[in-house]
């Protein structure tokens, strides 16, 4: 495919950038910066992982997995798995069935490995009142009452939309975000300058920064992960919701769908006119949040009864 | 061959220059590299932590390091508030200033970039935003284009002040082919820095209060203000200090001309808060919480109103013409008119485009200590920067600097280098 040539003509390009980063200047600050040696040169040099060869990958990832279990004391595995054919993921979530109870929030930490001290979560659950409707003004995040739902509220849960048109993607300096071609946004955490520039842009909230270095104790690390999504972040990147990226290419729910105890959350195949997905959006009361921004959310929020 | 040997005499005088000067010269760099120390052991301290020890949140994602780096392209790009005058109209007084100007320009960009670089979370990846070398997102990332406009628009001012003081030093009359052109493209370069970090906020539909048309010209109109307010003092002190001849007659002009964008500033702000008020829709969020305060959260609202009434009195005081000719008024005017616009810029515009987030969530965001002293130490660095630079620049304008006549040759006096 073309892809070949023009992926050939990036590789020849990079090997000449990397000839002329090759200089002291280069050397001296990523000794600094990823610990000295072969190997913290190689990683500041690391190129844009869309620019990486078959080989240059296959070597990252293990350098990643290597670094990953030194520093956690567990064998993890990085996947890579592309897109598949004809596969374009969609959410959708009924609001008439959602209790508020959270379990979606804490089953997404189990899976992503987000660092827990300082503690990220890229599902937010807003309590909202019925009476005033979507209005983020009147929204708590963080209600606790004894019990779910709650009289006269109902609940809004919030993660990336995985928008067809993402302000986040348009705004990043060095393209370290990209929508891929089954829909999912996802970061390369080895190539954000940690500018923050699509937090900013993001209308949704969805993206989270590693203020300090991820805490996570070993015991809970899922090994299983994806080089675009769960595997271990370094300090100082952005990262996000990426539908699970390393469940579903393998055909698996995400895991806040599967989790959740009201079937709220329904996951599927935009592509495929028979998906479950598509009967809701032609048979149900469909909502994009914000919708008047024009990010064409690929999360969609539905009354199902 | 002989030019490049000749350079190297113009570097080394200059550097010789730079380490002569009686006891408060040497009290100023140390008090400055104080600061400078204080800052790189407070910046270290974040490269080993992370951003975790500014108060910066998900919520806040940007705060008083983006502030100022905003403040201080209002700053750079205010240089040619004297480039115009000097080379459009010909205005004789405001000549000898312009270098001055420049000068300005480039130690604010020096501190700009210094901001950004501080406030970045992988600052070992900066080589990502070199054009060529990294990935640069264009056209469609803003902060892309910025990286280009201000480095751009630095080594215009640093090409156009090391050549004019190069040929001073050799006394020999510069090129206007390269000169004049180099220089009025520096205007378009000037607006165009701020209105890319304007577009930089405005581009954003996620955040209604940056997301208005008119706040590139507020940009435009507040920095033209802010600006020349550090000038005017500088040029005051300035030819207390040293032999430099600055005519009361360019400073009032400048004040004039400051009056007008200070206006203009004024009318950009009421035209918003107009807007957001008399529509009243939820977007006023932003705007209440900055000046009535919300949910109880009221940190912000002294300042925006400082800002306002700051900003007011200082217009008034520089529309009379009583008041802009009295240098006790004038200079109350330029420290007001600097702590308006700084308020604004560092304060009044990030935060409350960023609070309440996407969510409606409100976190509170103050700088921490962190912030501060890596803050000042990035000052510091852009005073040093200017200082040391002045230290070369005006003897070289008055004619004195020990250069070839110290071998012998007689100095032309290369003072008005623009004609
Ligand atoms: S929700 Fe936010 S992070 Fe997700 S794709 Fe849209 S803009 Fe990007
Ligand atoms: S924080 Fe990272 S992903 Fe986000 S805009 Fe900056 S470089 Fe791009």
């Amino acid at each position: 495919m073309s892809d070949d040539s023009s992926r050939h003509l990036r590789m020849t390009r990079r090997n000449s950038r990397r000839a002329f980063l090759g200089g002291a200047l280069a050397a001296a600050a990523g000794a600094l910066a990823t610990g000295c040696g072969k190997e913290g040169m190689e990683a500041f040099l690391q190129r844009n992982f869309r620019e990486l060869s078959r080989d240059d990958l296959d070597r990252i990832i293990r350098r990643l997995e290597g670094e990953a279990q030194r520093k956690y004391g567990r064998r993890i595995r990085i996947g890579a798995e592309p897109a598949m054919q004809g596969v374009v993921f969609g959410y959708a979530l009924d609001l008439s069935r959602c209790v508020g109870c959270r379990r979606c929030v804490h089953a997404c930490v189990k899976e992503n490995n987000p660092s827990r001290d300082p503690e990220i979560q890229w599902i937010r659950v807003l309590e909202m009142e019925k009476e005033k409707g979507v209005d983020l003004e009147a929204a708590d995040a963080y209600y606790d009452p004894a019990e779910v739902p709650r009289e006269g509220h109902f609940y809004m849960p919030v993660q990336c939309q995985q928008c067809r048109n993402p302000p986040c993607v348009k705004v990043c300096p060095v393209g370290a975000t990209w929508k891929e071609k089954d829909g999912i946004v996802v970061v390369d955490y080895n190539w954000c300058i940690g500018c923050r520039y699509c937090m900013a842009a993001c209308p949704y909230g969805a993206r989270h920064f590693n203020w300090a270095e991820p805490g996570i104790p070993s015991a809970d690390l899922n090994p299983v992960t994806h080089y675009l999504g769960n595997r271990p972040r370094p300090k100082g990147v952005v990262e996000k919701c990426t539908f699970c990226i390393q469940r579903t290419r393998k055909g698996l729910y995400p895991a806040c769908v599967e989790i959740c105890p009201t079937g709220s959350r329904k996951f599927g195949n935009l592509a495929d006119p028979k998906s479950e997905i598509r009967y809701i959006l032609e048979n149900k009361r469909v909502f994009l949040f914000k919708g008047e921004l024009n990010t064409q959310p690929r999360f969609f929020y539905f009354y199902g009864v | 061959m002989e030019t490049l040997r000749t350079f190297g005499h113009f570097t080394r005088d200059s550097l010789a220059l730079l380490v002569r000067g009686d006891r408060y010269y040497y009290g100023w760099i140390a008090f400055l590299l104080l600061l400078m120390a204080l800052g790189g052991f407070a910046y270290a301290a974040q490269v080993r932590e992370g951003l975790i020890v500014t108060h910066m949140r998900d919520q806040v994602s940007w705060g008083f390091y983006i502030g100022n780096f905003t403040f201080l392209v209002g700053v750079a790009a205010a240089a040619i508030m004297l480039v115009i005058p000097a080379y459009v109209y010909h205005w004789g007084p405001i000549k000898e200033i312009t270098l001055l100007g420049e000068l300005l320009a480039v130690s604010a960009l020096v501190m700009c970039l210094g901001f950004v670089l501080v406030d970045i979370g992988r600052v070992d990846r900066f080589w990502h935003i070199i054009p060529f070398v990294g990935r640069l997102n264009l056209p469609s990332s803003l902060l892309a284009w910025d990286v280009l406009a201000l480095n751009g628009y630095l080594l215009l001012n640093w090409t156009v002040v090391t050549y004019l003081l190069y040929c001073s030093y050799t006394g020999k009359a510069y090129n206007r082919s390269i000169v004049i052109p180099l220089v009025l493209s520096s205007i378009p370069m000037a607006v165009s820095i701020h209105t890319v970090t304007a577009f930089l906020y405005n581009g954003l539909a996620a955040r209604p209060f940056w997301n208005s048309a008119i706040l590139a010209p507020r940009f435009l109109a507040s920095a033209f203000c802010s600006g020349p307010a550090i000038l005017l003092i500088l040029l005051q002190i300035l030819r207390r200090t040293t032999r430099l001849k600055v005519q009361d007659e360019a400073i009032f002009k400048v004040a004039e001309l400051m009056a007008y964008t200070m206006g203009f500033n004024l009318l950009l702000t009421a035209a918003e808060v107009f807007k957001e008020f008399y529509s009243n829709t939820e977007h006023l969020v932003f705007i209440r919480y900055l000046f009535f305060g919300l949910k109880g959260h009221t940190g912000l609202v002294p300042f925006a109103w400082a800002s306002i009434l700051t900003g007011a009195v200082a217009f008034l005081l520089f529309l009379v013409p009583r008041t802009r000719t009295n240098w006790v008024t004038l200079n109350i005017g330029c420290v007001l008119i600097y702590a308006s616009v700084y308020i604004e810029k560092g304060m009044a515009l990030i935060i409350p485009g960023l609070t309440p987030d996407v969510l409606g969530d409100i976190y509170v965001y103050r700088p921490s200590l962190t912030e501060l002293l890596v803050a000042a130490g990035i000052f510091a660095m852009g005073f040093l920067v200017f200082t040391l630079m002045l230290k070369i620049a005006v003897p070289l304008m008055l004619g004195e600097f020990p250069g070839p006549a110290s071998k012998g040759q007689p100095l032309r006096k290369p003072a008005a280098y623009i004609s």
